[in-house]
C-alpha cells in the first residue's frame, strides 16, 4: 500500500516535470517566431494543456487511472457549463429580454422589440424545470417536463410521419427497368458509370430485393419454409452486409477522429508536421 | 519522402502483423494494447510521412457540389454547424470546403448553428477562412453569423415559418433587420440551399423532416461516419447529396482543388487523412482475419 502510494506520487511528480518542461520549451518556440512574452506563455500553456489532456484521455486504452478520470470529468464540467452559458446569452439575453423588457434590453445591449407577454410561459416552464434542484418544489419540474414532451411528441409525431415513414416508403417504388427502351438499345448502351442505366438498374434492384426480404425476415405470422424461407435468409443476408457497412464507418470515424488529436501532438504541440 | 516513409510504415505493419499472425498459430492469445498500437502505429506513420491517396469524386458528393456550382452567384446558401469539437476533425474539413465554395462562387452565406457547441467553430471559420482567404467579403452583405439557438428540432419549425421569430439579432447582438443580407428573407423558405454539417442530434436528418421536405428546399449534408449509413435513404429524394465521414470531405476538397485553381494550395486536412485511414482499415482487416484464423485453430483444437 505505501509502496502504491510512494510510485503515485512519483509518476504525479514525474508528469508535472515533463509538464512544466514542455510549457517552457514550446514557450521558447513560440517566442522564437516573434510573439510577445505574454502572448507566448500563454499560448503554450494552453496548448501543453490540451496536449497533456489528450494524453491523458489515450491512457486509459493501457488501463483506467486518476489522470483520464481528471480528464474526463473537466470535460464534462466544462461542457455542461458551456452549453449553460451560450444557452442564456443566447436565449434568455437574445430572445427573452427583448420581448419583456426595455431596461434589461437595454443593459445587456440587445434590440428591444415590444412587451409580448407569452414570453412569460416559457420563463414559467423555466423556472419550474429549475426548481427539479429543490427536494420539497421538485414536483413543479413535472409539469414543465410534461408539456415539453406533449409538444414536443405532437410536433414530431406528424412530421415523423410524413416526411420519415411516407416519404421513405415511397422512396422504395424505383423503377425497377430504368429508362428502358428495348433489350438492344440496353445492350448497345451499356455502361458501368454510376448514373448509367445498368447501374441505376442495378441499384434500384438492390434497393427492392433488399426491402422485400428484409421485411420478409421480420413477418413472423408464417414459418419460413420453402420460397419463404429463402427470401428470409437473404434478408439476414442484407441485414449483415448493413451491420458491416455500418461497422466500416464507424472504424473510419473513430479512426478520423485519432487522426485529428495525433495531428494536433504532431503539429501544434511537438512541431514534427507542418 | 512520402514513398520512403510509405515503404517504412508498411514493413513495421506487416512484420508486426505477421509475429501477430505467428502467435495466433501457436495458439497464443493477443493482448488487446497490442492491437492499439498497431492502429496507432498505422495511424502516426502516414501522419508522419505524409502519405496520401488521390481522391475522386463520387456522384453523392458531386451532386453536392454540382448545386453550389450551378447556382448563380448571389444565390443563398445556409450552413449549419451542427457539431462539437469532439466531432471537428471528421466534419470541420467539409464544413470548411463548403465555405470557401459558396464563397468563391459569390454566393451569401448564412452561417447557424443548432448546436451551441458549434457557435464558436462558425467564428473559428470566420476568423480562420473568411477574414483570411476572402478579405473583400463584407460581413452583413456576404455573409453573416446568426450563432445558436436552443430547441433543436423546435428551431427548424420556427424559422421555417419566420426567422425573425426565432433570431431577434445575429451573434454580435445586431438586428437582423440592419443587416443587408438579410433584405427580403423572411424564412428558410427564402434559402437556395440548406446544409447542415454534424452528426449526432439534431443534425443532417432533422434539417430533412423539419425543414428541406417540409419547405421543399434542397438540402444537403455532411455528417460523421457513424451516422452516414442512416442517411443514404434519403438520397436523392429528400436529399441531394452527402459526404459521408472523412472520405466525403476529401472527395469534395480533391474536386474543389481541380476546378478551382485558386485552391490549389489550401489546407486539405480531408484529404490528408485517408492515407491513416487506408493503413488503420488495413490493419483492421488483417486483426480481422488473424482473429478469424485464430478462432477456427482454437475450434479444431477443442474438435
Amino acid at each position: 500500500m505505501e509502496g502504491s502510494k510512494r510510485l503515485s506520487a512519483i509518476i504525479l511528480a514525474v508528469v508535472i516535470a515533463l509538464f512544466l518542461v514542455s510549457w517552457i520549451v514550446k514557450g521558447l518556440a513560440i517566442s522564437d517566431s516573434g510573439a510577445a512574452l505574454w502572448f507566448s506563455v500563454r499560448d503554450a500553456f494552453f496548448i501543453t494543456l490540451a496536449a497533456f489532456l489528450t494524453l491523458a484521455i489515450l491512457s486509459f486504452l493501457y488501463k483506467d487511472n486518476p489522470y483520464y478520470k481528471f480528464a474526463e470529468h473537466l470535460f464534462v464540467g466544462v461542457s455542461a457549463a458551456y452549453w449553460m452559458c451560450v444557452g442564456f446569452w443566447s436565449t434568455i439575453v437574445g430572445n427573452l429580454f427583448p420581448n419583456i423588457s426595455e431596461s434589461l434590453s437595454g443593459y445587456f445591449d440587445v434590440p428591444y422589440k415590444g412587451f409580448n407577454p407569452f414570453y412569460f410561459i416559457p420563463l414559467i416552464l423555466g423556472i419550474m424545470l429549475l426548481m427539479r434542484l429543490s427536494a420539497r418544489a421538485g414536483w413543479m419540474s413535472r409539469w414543465a417536463l410534461a408539456w415539453i414532451v406533449g409538444t414536443t411528441s405532437g410536433l414530431n409525431l406528424i412530421r415523423y410521419l410524413r416526411t420519415d415513414f411516407i416519404s421513405q416508403v415511397s422512396n422504395t417504388f424505383v423503377p425497377l427497368l430504368v429508362d428502358w427502351k428495348g433489350v438492344g438499345p440496353f445492350f448497345s448502351d451499356l455502361s458501368l458509370s454510376a448514373s448509367g442505366q445498368f447501374t441505376m438498374t442495378l441499384a434500384n434492384w438492390v434497393i427492392f430485393v433488399g426491402v422485400f426480404t428484409g421485411l420478409i425476415y421480420f413477418f413472423f405470422s408464417k414459418e419460413h419454409k420453402g420460397f419463404f424461407g429463402a427470401a428470409s435468409r437473404v434478408g439476414i443476408w442484407v441485414l449483415m452486409i448493413t451491420f458491416g457497412a455500418s461497422f466500416g464507418y464507424t472504424v473510419m470515424g473513430r479512426v478520423s477522429l485519432l487522426v485529428g488529436r495525433l495531428t494536433y501532438l504532431f503539429r501544434d504541440w511537438l512541431g514534427l508536421i507542418s | 519522402m512520402s514513398s520512403v516513409g510509405l515503404i517504412i510504415s508498411l514493413f513495421i505493419i506487416g512484420a508486426g502483423l505477421l509475429w501477430l499472425l505467428i502467435l495466433s498459430l501457436t495458439g497464443r492469445e493477443v493482448e488487446r494494447r497490442i492491437v492499439f498500437l498497431f492502429i496507432g502505429l498505422a495511424v502516426s506513420v502516414p501522419l508522419l510521412f505524409n502519405i496520401t491517396f488521390s481522391e475522386r469524386a463520387t456522384p453523392i458528393v458531386l451532386d453536392v457540389f454540382d448545386k453550389l456550382e450551378d447556382l448563380p452567384p448571389g444565390s443563398k446558401v445556409l450552413l449549419s454547424y451542427d457539431y462539437g469539437p469532439s466531432m471537428a476533425p471528421e466534419v470541420e474539413p467539409m464544413s470548411n470546403a463548403f465555405l470557401r465554395h459558396s464563397l468563391a462562387k459569390g454566393h451569401k452565406l448564412y452561417l447557424m448553428a443548432l448546436w451551441a457547441t458549434g457557435q464558436s467553430l462558425v467564428a473559428t471559420a470566420v476568423d480562420s477562412i473568411i477574414k483570411r482567404e476572402f478579405p473583400d467579403k463584407v460581413y452583413g452583405e456576404d455573409y453573416v453569423n446568426i450563432g445558436f439557438k436552443a430547441g433543436g428540432t423546435g428551431v427548424l419549425n420556427v424559422i421555417i415559418t419566420d426567422f425573425r421569430k426565432m433570431y431577434l439579432t445575429d451573434v454580435d447582438g445586431l438586428d437582423l433587420d440592419s443587416l443587408f443580407i438579410f433584405d427580403g428573407v423572411k424564412s428558410l423558405r427564402d434559402m437556395d440551399v440548406l446544409i447542415s454539417i454534424g452528426g449526432g442530434f439534431p443534425g443532417v436528418k432533422e434539417w430533412v423532416l423539419f425543414a428541406g421536405a417540409p419547405g421543399n428546399i434542397p438540402t444537403a449534408g455532411g455528417c460523421a461516419a457513424v451516422s452516414a449509413p442512416l442517411l443514404y435513404p434519403y438520397y436523392p429524394r429528400q436529399l441531394l447529396g452527402l459526404l459521408g465521414g472523412i472520405k466525403g470531405a476529401a472527395e469534395y476538397e480533391s474536386e474543389l482543388k481541380k476546378r478551382y485553381p485558386r485552391f490549389e494550395t489550401m489546407p486539405t486536412p480531408g484529404i490528408k487523412m485517408m492515407g491513416p485511414q487506408t493503413l488503420a482499415h488495413l490493419v483492421v482487416m488483417a486483426f480481422i482475419v488473424i482473429g478469424n484464423i485464430s478462432y477456427f485453430i482454437s475450434r479444431r483444437k477443442r474438435s
